[in-house]
């Protein structure tokens, strides 16, 4: 019996190591959907209002450029509160998370991020009356020309 | 505190009332990722700005949290509404408790 389980717990133990080295891609979108809901609860997004600035090939994934910005009015009564942005490939994938004042005046942020490898980059926004809107963009990442 | 010798700005000295301003900064630091490992193969310990802050005569403009995947010698670019003349204060927190933080006056008519 003990043999019996002693086989069990190998291949048990055998099947987790080759779940591990193959993960599907979508593991990676429900890890970032994971992360969203402990950043912003239960929430249903919406795809748009979200403008999205990032290249669609990066060259080195060190250093690029993403911009941000939302449709908003930016007034007390109804403004832009938080941006998240989450990189579905990387290690830990929420990369920032912006929270905005009507004294912000414009709905928008620019700033420098890692990208791991070749991956979709999501970008939030919170109003203030608690919607959620969404963009999202692939990028690839070739490192040193290899084509990553 | 004084301004760090570590951050850049690009601000402007003057604005109309209301104008909506844009504000640049950038600030020396490594943002060690954690994921790096030394010549000998051991990780290089994480450190990384964790937050930042922009104020306007204290009033918030703009925060943000921040992780691993921002960038080494984080630029950031964003905008704030010219209420009256004052200070802007930017501050930034590292993980292993290291404050850096700029303060930029600015006239507003």
């Amino acid at each position: 019996m003990d043999a019996a389980l002693n086989r069990r717990q190998t291949l048990a133990a055998g099947a987790a190591l080759v779940a591990a080295t193959l993960v599907p891609p979508a593991a990676h979108a429900e890890d970032a959907d994971e992360l969203a809901r402990g950043l912003m609860g239960q929430f249903t997004a919406r795809e748009g209002k979200v403008h999205l600035r990032i290249k669609e090939v990066a060259e080195s994934g060190t250093n690029e450029p993403i911009g941000i910005s939302v449709d908003s009015p930016m007034t007390a009564a109804d403004h832009v509160k938080a941006i998240h942005v989450l990189a579905e490939g990387n290690p830990y994938p929420v990369v920032a998370s912006w929270y905005l004042t009507p004294r912000s005046g414009r709905a928008e942020v620019n700033f420098r991020m890692r990208l791991a490898k070749t991956q979709t980059v999501r970008a939030y926004a919170v109003t203030s009356d608690g919607q959620v809107w969404l963009a999202r963009q692939e990028v690839k990442v070739t490192i040193g020309g290899c084509g990553g | 505190m004084a301004n760090s010798e570590r951050v850049k700005v690009r601000i402007p000295a003057k604005a109309g009332k209301d104008e909506t301003i844009e504000i640049r900064t950038q600030v020396i630091h490594d943002m060690e990722s954690g994921q790096r490992k030394d010549s000998a193969g051991r990780t290089i310990p994480r450190r990384i700005i964790t937050k930042f802050t922009c104020t306007w005569n204290a009033e918030p403009i703009i925060s943000a949290d921040w992780h691993q995947a921002v960038s080494a010698n984080p630029f950031s670019s964003f905008f704030a509404v010219a209420t009256e003349s004052g200070r802007i204060q930017l501050t930034w927190w590292d993980e292993a408790g290291e404050v850096l933080s700029y303060g930029h006056d600015i006239v507003v008519d």
